[in-house]
């Protein structure tokens, strides 16, 4: 089996994976960072998507042997310490999680979104998470998390 | 969530042109090419196909660059994402169209490793890019174990699910032709949604207008048969017009009698048959506009 290293949260991390072996499969169950979500399996869903090279991905979508070498960030990267993201924050503080189940997807796509556009209006928001889907909420407060973090992300 | 579906496969990622394609020839149909892999890690999940080898083809330079043509178009990577080719400065200022219809495949996710290569080989009659390519007049070059060939986009696509492409040719770059003063070009889809969804109909038309006549035009829908479908007889009519009602509606009527679609769950053949023509009238607008009109 071949065997693939790359840095996820800063960590430096290699482990045999078979080549159909996932993305999300090395993280979840290899380095059994959990946080990562399998919604559909399909790449509809956006539960799953993590930061490669700094670019947000479906990580259902990618074989592990296709991000040897690279820079991954989780969900579980995003907090410093006890400290949460300031979009982690905004999704608590604005109520923009209902289940929980979507959550880390939605948060790495917005954080994603925020650097990249970090004036981004309602509607390019809304337009963005149309890979993240939520069962719960009917996305009104995921807007408002990502709507208040584009202020605490800059500040 | 570990899939036992599928047996041991062998991942590969040679970083030139002459080793995948060897690779590729002997692995005797056993093989299935990676770009962005969005449709085939689904395929593969889904328990569709079970390929003994994947071949990535993202480390092999030509297959993901973007350069213009000495003669003033575009050559497109088969490998290069949606996202990257919105990134380029100039290619959708030039092919407008072509870059909609690439960009509305999936979401900003599936946009950072979806191809047009890959939306192409996987042989979809609904493929987004793909009308638009072939009203672009686009040509691909493959290559296979016998050498190099460039035929035109349309000559891809033999069916659903199934391409022109011999035992062992891999898809390379798309080639678009250069622009006269003019052109433009635009897609547009029906879908009962507003995003990530599949075409009921596609349109894609590519036009020149000379003091307020079209000089050129080239007119492609998806999803109305079993292949994207060139349809030269709207393009005729478009033709030599100032795109007034009579000629939209005579290109129209072409449009529809190129339908030769099924009825499942997006749509009925009658639905199809006439949202064909209302899409090749609006599409026609957007590229006239974009062109300039004049």
């Amino acid at each position: 089996m071949p065997t693939v290293s790359m840095t996820v949260n800063g960590k430096k991390v290699s482990g045999e994976v078979e080549g159909r072996t996932l993305l999300v499969q090395f993280l979840r169950e290899n380095l059994r960072l959990t946080g990562t979500h399998v919604g559909c399996d399909t790449s509809q869903c956006g539960a799953c998507v993590v930061h490669l090279n700094g670019d947000s991905v479906k990580s259902c979508t990618m074989l592990a042997a296709q991000a040897d070498g690279a820079e991954v960030t989780t969900i579980e990267g995003l907090a410093d310490g006890e400290t949460l993201h300031p979009m982690q924050e905004a999704f608590r503080e604005h109520h923009g999680l209902q289940c929980g189940f979507c959550t880390p997807g939605m948060v790495m796509s917005a954080v994603d979104l925020v650097k990249k556009n970090p004036k981004a209006s309602e509607a390019e928001i809304r337009e963005w998470l149309e890979g993240n889907i939520c069962r719960c909420t009917g996305y009104h407060n995921i807007v408002k998390a990502i709507q208040h973090a584009q202020t605490t992300m800059s500040a | 969530m570990t899939g036992s579906l599928m047996t041991d496969i062998r991942y590969l990622a040679p970083h030139t042109l002459d080793e995948a394609v060897s690779a590729y020839a002997d692995a005797a149909g056993a093989a299935r090419i990676l770009a962005g892999g969005t449709d085939l890690l689904v395929q593969m999940r889904s328990g569709m196909i079970s390929p003994g080898l994947i071949l990535d083809i993202k480390k092999i330079s030509e297959l993901t660059e973007i350069s213009e043509t000495p003669e003033g178009g575009f050559r497109v990577g088969a490998a290069v994402s949606g996202a990257v080719l919105a990134e380029h400065p100039t290619f959708g200022k030039v092919w407008p169209g072509v870059l909609e219809a690439l960009n509305l495949i999936g979401s900003t996710q599936i946009q950072g490793r979806a191809s047009a290569g890959g939306n192409l080989c996987n042989g979809s009659p609904a493929g987004d890019s793909v009308p638009a390519m072939i009203a672009a007049g686009a040509t691909v070059t493959v290559q296979g174990p016998g050498g190099r060939r460039d035929i035109p986009v349309e000559a891809v696509p033999v069916g659903p699910g199934r391409t022109n492409l011999a035992p062992g040719e891999i898809l390379v770059s798309f080639t678009l032709p250069p622009r006269a003063p003019g052109s433009s070009d635009a897609y547009l889809r029906m879908i009962p949604r507003t995003e990530m969804d599949i075409a009921v109909v596609g349109c894609g038309v590519n036009l020149s207008m000379k003091d307020g006549v079209c000089t050129a035009a080239r007119v492609a829908l998806g999803a109305v048969a079993p292949t994207v479908v060139l349809v030269e007889d709207a393009a005729k009519a478009l033709i030599g017009s100032k795109l007034d009602d009579a000629a939209l509606e005579a290109a129209a009527t072409a449009c529809r009698a190129a339908c030769h679609p099924i009825d499942d769950k997006r749509g009925t053949i009658v639905y199809r048959t006439k949202v064909a023509g209302v899409l090749l009238k609006r599409t026609a607008g957007i590229a006239a506009d974009r062109a300039g009109r004049s």
